[in-house]
């Protein structure tokens, strides 16, 4: 149900490195709950509408007014790396 | 300083108030006991009490598990990928417990972002059972549920996404209960799936998780955009028999699949439901048996969308030596994630994915339309619904972690509940040997209601603990928990 380049193009969407071990395991294993998953293809389902979310609920929305949010310093303080008052990265292109 | 143990959080918070206990002395009690306990369910503990314990829960120190953000203290959500992490704010449900009185006392250990029915996800070691260490505590919310049955803490928090409150307090001989959705306040939980996602109490009896859930809900948070101002003021329940009460048993959930153990343990508390007054019938949910596969679609998806955040740009674990940015993430999350969380980012990127988001993620959202219809079908006959909890007690650490699929069908019984929002709780209803013999565990009686009418839930669980009778006090391993 699912091979190893669709394993690789997932991995890619989601930005996670698998090793070729990892696609392997990850070939059989999502094929497995797939499969179980696919049990819901047998369900008429023509008429149903979706539902997102379970509680009736109507636009919760707050005064749209300034107030204080968490300071600079403390927003970088878990950086894994700062530069020029912000969050440091590799370049996009090295 | 047994009869402090012996007492249940609300009694030794009316003890204080009493002045019969100090706080202070209560609070060491506890953190002595956390920090010294051979279960791995804490993941940190407090290093000194509070300075004020004032509030109407009276300083009893609460156990909180990993995920909820703590200022200043580690909250990793189990992973790597946020090893060591202190972040500058702390979740409003742990505030309001703590201005209640209810001061921090540790965080507990659970599967990696609430991912497992077993703790054994965890990056930082598997929690055992206090009832058998060689068995599991269950999960997600494992750490807090062993913590809770060792008496290492009077009571604890936790989340369910599927049935990680209920599910462990099954399998540790506690009470568990997921509230409806948006009745507590998300805010500064790290987030698994945002529209399943819920946190809870984990107590010793009925009559602290109504105390404990008095003072998780109230006005709505506009931190966040899914919490509501709950109608009304959560009681402590008092009733004593189930007169005029309807339940309904479904046929789907109380058959195949379930131990033989487990379905006996069941069928006498449903006896004991018709002795204190009633009525027990047998229902349908005729789509709780493809509530599983809708989830396993709806909570990956979330997660991989809300897991998206952990990219080693500002806070957590980033990988080193990376050639650009593009490898920085991939290298990051590869080296971050543990397997379940890296199988689930694929799974739910994989239904999101461009030509599958209509067979997976569009048809598990009208599966979920379809469960909240029976539910609600059901509730026209019923006041309540009641299964097991899980269709199987303690079972051995590592027996499940090779098969995702067996794994994953732990949650059989809770996961409808989850689907539906709707609130349901977990109560001890007796002990049961496992398949494969050895000494008996504890069996989980779960009892769903309509959503917000957790009063009416907690009333007749609390009926039914008194007839139950079930004594946890004195889990098996007992002494091997506190080395």
């Amino acid at each position: 149900m699912i091979d190893h380049e669709e394993v690789r193009h997932v991995a890619r969407l989601a930005r996670l490195q698998l090793s070729e071990e990892e696609v392997d395991r990850m070939a059989v294993e999502l094929a497995g709950v797939l499969d179980h998953i696919a049990t819901i293809a047998q369900l008429d389902l023509d008429d149903v509408e979706p539902t997102s979310h379970v509680v009736a609920v109507e636009n919760a929305l707050r005064a749209d007014e300034p107030r204080p949010s968490l300071p600079r310093e403390r927003a970088l303080e878990s950086a894994p790396a700062v530069a020029d008052g912000g969050f440091a990265v590799p370049s996009p292109q090295a | 300083m047994s009869e402090i143990l012996d007492l249940s959080a609300a009694q030794a918070a009316n003890a204080v108030a009493a002045g019969e206990l100090d706080a202070g002395e209560l609070f060491e009690l506890y953190r002595a006991r956390a920090a010294g306990e051979r279960l791995n369910a804490f993941l940190w503990v407090a290093e000194h009490p509070p300075a004020g314990l004032d509030g109407p829960l009276g300083g009893v120190p609460l156990a909180v598990k990993d995920l909820f953000v703590t200022e200043g203290v580690p909250s990793q959500s189990g992973s790597r990928i946020l090893e060591g992490y202190r972040p500058p704010y702390t979740a409003t449900v742990v505030a309001r417990l703590d201005a209640a009185g209810a001061p921090l006392l540790g965080k507990t250990n659970q599967d990696e972002f609430a991912m497992g029915s077993s703790t054994e996800n965890s990056a930082f070691g598997p929690t055992a059972n206090p009832w058998d260490t060689g068995r599991v505590p269950g999960g997600s919310s494992g750490g807090s549920a062993a913590a809770v049955a060792a008496r290492l803490a009077p009571w604890a928090l936790g989340t369910d996404t599927g049935g990680s409150i209920r599910q462990p307090a099954a399998l540790c001989g506690i009470v568990g209960l997921k509230p409806t959705y948006g009745a507590v306040s998300r805010y500064g939980m790290i987030a698994f799936a945002s529209s399943l996602d819920q946190a809870g109490p984990l107590t010793r009896d009925v009559t602290d998780a109504a105390l404990l859930l008095r003072h998780m809900v109230g006005e709505r948070d506009e931190l966040d955009s899914t919490s509501l101002r709950y109608p009304g003021e959560i009681s402590l329940p008092s009733r004593t028999d189930l007169a005029g009460v309807r339940v309904g048993v479904p046929v789907e959930l109380t058959g195949e699949g379930i131990e033989p153990g487990v379905l006996e343990a069941f069928e006498k508390t449903l006896e004991l439901l018709s002795t204190l007054g009633a009525s027990v019938e047998s229902c349908a949910l005729p789509h709780a048996p493809h509530a599983l596969a809708a989830y396993y679609v709806l909570a990956p998806a979330e997660a991989s969308s809300n897991l998206a955040r952990f990219d080693g740009v500002r806070y957590g674990y980033r990988a080193s030596g990376a050639s650009d940015l593009l490898d920085m993430y991939t290298r990051t999350r590869h080296d971050g994630f543990g397997p379940e969380v890296k199988r689930r980012i694929m799974l739910g990127t994989y239904a999101l994915s461009s030509g599958y988001y209509d067979a997976f993620y569009g048809r598990a959202q009208r599966v979920r339309t379809k469960i909240a219809q029976d539910f609600a079908a059901a509730f026209e006959r019923f006041d309540f619904i009641a299964t097991p909890t899980a269709p199987g007690v303690a079972f051995e650490l590592g027996a499940k972690t090779a098969d995702p699929l067996a794994m994953y069908l732990n949650d059989f019984c809770t996961v409808p509940m989850s689907l539906a929002g709707i609130p349901a709780i977990s109560i001890p209803c007796g002990l049961a040997g496992p398949p494969g013999g050895g000494r008996p565990l504890p069996v989980g009686f779960q009892l769903a209601a309509p959503a917000f009418a957790e009063n009416a839930l907690l009333e007749a669980a609390f009926a039914l603990e008194q007839a139950i009778g079930f004594d946890g006090s004195a889990p098996h391993d007992m002494a091997a928990a506190l080395g």
